[in-house]
């Protein structure tokens, strides 16, 4: 998860996993929902995702990657709609049950 | 598994969905519903607020059982910027009626409420079930779907998809095009608890009144979004959202833009105290009219977000999918009683009963707006809430300049920030797509 996004330069760092941590999940383990397909260079949609996920769930790696972990995924298909183009993400629902599970909504 | 055969099956329980299987239900229709959260609610995020109108249509009492937080008194529309807001109040006693307009309610629970008449009316509804796919005949008429429970597909004479604005089953099965990042908002939002005692003391209201606030302005960081709080019975709604494309070229992340707007000095003290217990987010279609996509075909029936509907500029969109939830739903007992197909051409009557409701009505009127706001982000969500602003402060504040030269100064600041034509040029396009 991207522990570094702020909303801008000087403003502190906003940790989302504290906020993820409020939530219920079922989580379906070593069955993830979404996958980064393999890539050298991540088009600027998908580099995107690192700040743009409302859950963190996106970072860069050490050689330039783009990777997900998808276990704190609120399932809004951002992702998903901002690299249809590109195709590089696989993105599916979880299945029946598993994922996120609101309270209140 | 189900080797029966349904009426219609509907994908997705949402307001959409529950208001089309609802409807059939009830009309003695033998009606599945898949939905593939554990319950109604448990994927669904909404403010969220609640147009009695648009539920009273399709369960008349609902006031006797319904979990409904607080009855909408006053509301409140903000221009921001960064340390003020300017205000629009509408506060009337009148809202306490018999039978309110509006109420603020929780999702989750709503949603659930709503499914448990579904399931009263004599619908089938299966949780904890993706639909995967639908399934054609050879003429490509939609005759059933596929889930990932596996087992051998289930057959309908009609296929409702009420599977929200990330709808796959349709997209996947090229029904219709995938939404532009430019005309779908990503809303995040969270729940704060509070006694209800302290909220009423701080909203200045008495037992269940209510009170939303729907705020623009700096808060969006220069990108098309606006943000929200809403009272709820014990806990406040509290959450921003903007177009995704303008996200994506921005550096910002949705959950600081939502804790700048929960630090701003209007909204701080009325959270002061209270504890988070949910963090949600969403994305919401905000294409209007224009981003309608095909709505029927052979075997199958757009409702809800996924078919777009959702009125940007008065946020309404739990009354539209509700609408054409229901509407689609009689579309089809109407077909059925007269033991006609739901063939593409006879499901066109959904779009003409639609095209007669505010629905279409409404979205049609406002067609220009979303791209023209838009376009002109900057002025719209940036600086004409600056320029206001400034020019009540300059209005309000007194200290010694005579009131000629102040209004010269708010005069100046405005033709410093855009031209008089620039001004009136938007003033003009506004008016224009207001129409």
């Amino acid at each position: 998860m991207n522990m570094a996004a702020t909303v801008s330069a000087g403003a502190p760092a906003i940790k989302v996993e504290e906020k993820l941590y409020q939530n219920r999940y079922l989580v379906d383990a070593g069955r993830p929902h979404i996958r980064v397909r393999p890539h050298e260079v991540p088009s600027k949609g998908l580099l995107a995702m690192t700040h743009l996920c409302p859950a963190g769930c996106y970072s860069l790696s050490d050689s330039g990657q783009v990777e997900i972990s998808a276990d704190g995924c609120v399932e809004c298909g951002t992702c998903r709609i901002v690299t249809a183009k590109t195709g590089e993400i696989e993105w599916n629902y979880p299945r029946g049950g598993f994922g996120v599970l609101y309270k209140f909504g | 598994m189900i080797e029966e055969r349904f009426d219609a099956i509907v994908v997705g329980a949402g307001p959409s969905g529950n208001a089309a299987a609802y409807t059939m239900a009830r009309d003695g229709l033998k009606v599945l519903q898949i939905e593939r959260g554990e319950y109604s609610g448990s994927k669904n995020v909404q403010g969220a607020i609640l147009y009695a109108d648009a539920l009273e249509k399709i369960i008349p009492d609902f006031r006797d059982d319904a979990p409904l937080e607080r009855h909408v008194i006053e509301q409140r529309i903000w221009t921001m910027d960064d340390k003020s807001h300017t205000g629009m109040h509408y506060r009337s006693d009148d809202f306490n009626e018999e039978k309110p307009n509006r109420y603020t309610i929780l999702r989750a629970q709503f949603d659930k409420w709503f499914s448990a008449k579904v399931k009263e009316a004599g619908a089938i509804v299966l949780c904890e079930t993706t639909v995967t796919e639908l399934v054609k005949d050879v003429h490509g008429c939609v005759i059933g779907v596929r889930t990932d429970r596996g087992g051998s597909p289930i057959m309908a004479d009609v296929v409702i998809l009420a599977e929200g604005v990330n709808g796959l089953v349709g997209q996947r099965s090229g029904l219709r095009p995938e939404i532009a990042p430019e005309s779908v908002a990503l809303a995040v939002k969270e729940m704060h608890f509070l006694p209800r005692e302290t909220i009423e003391a701080r909203f200045n209201l008495t037992g269940n009144e209510g009170v939303v606030i729907e705020a623009m302005g700096t808060i969006t960081k220069g990108m098309a979004g606006t943000g929200f709080l809403y009272t709820n019975e014990e806990s406040i709604s509290v959450g921003i959202g903007c177009i995704v494309s303008d996200f994506a070229e921005s550096e910002v992340t949705p959950y600081a833009l939502l804790e700048a707007f929960k630090n701003h000095p209007s909204i701080k003290p009325l959270l002061a105290g209270s504890e988070c217990k949910e963090y949600a987010a969403h994305l919401i279609p905000e294409g209007g009219f224009k981003a309608i996509p095909q709505l029927v075909g052979d075997g199958w029936i757009v409702v809800g977000d996924a078919g777009q509907f959702v009125n940007a500029v008065h946020r309404e969109g739990s009354n539209l999918a509700m609408t054409t939830g229901r509407i689609a739903a009689e579309t089809v007992t109407w077909l059925h009683r007269r033991r006609e197909a739901a063939s593409k051409a006879n499901l066109a009557e959904y779009e003409k009963r639609l095209a007669a409701t505010f629905v279409m009505k409404d979205l049609k009127k406002y067609r220009g707006i979303p791209e023209l706001l838009h376009k002109n982000k900057q002025n719209f969500f940036g600086l004409y809430p600056q320029l206001i602003s400034k020019a009540m402060q300059t209005w309000f504040r007194v200290d010694g300049v005579d009131k000629k030269a102040k209004e010269k100064a708010i005069f100046q600041s405005f033709r410093s920030g855009r031209t008089v034509l620039g001004m009136m040029g938007d003033a003009f396009r506004l008016v224009r797509a207001w129409r």
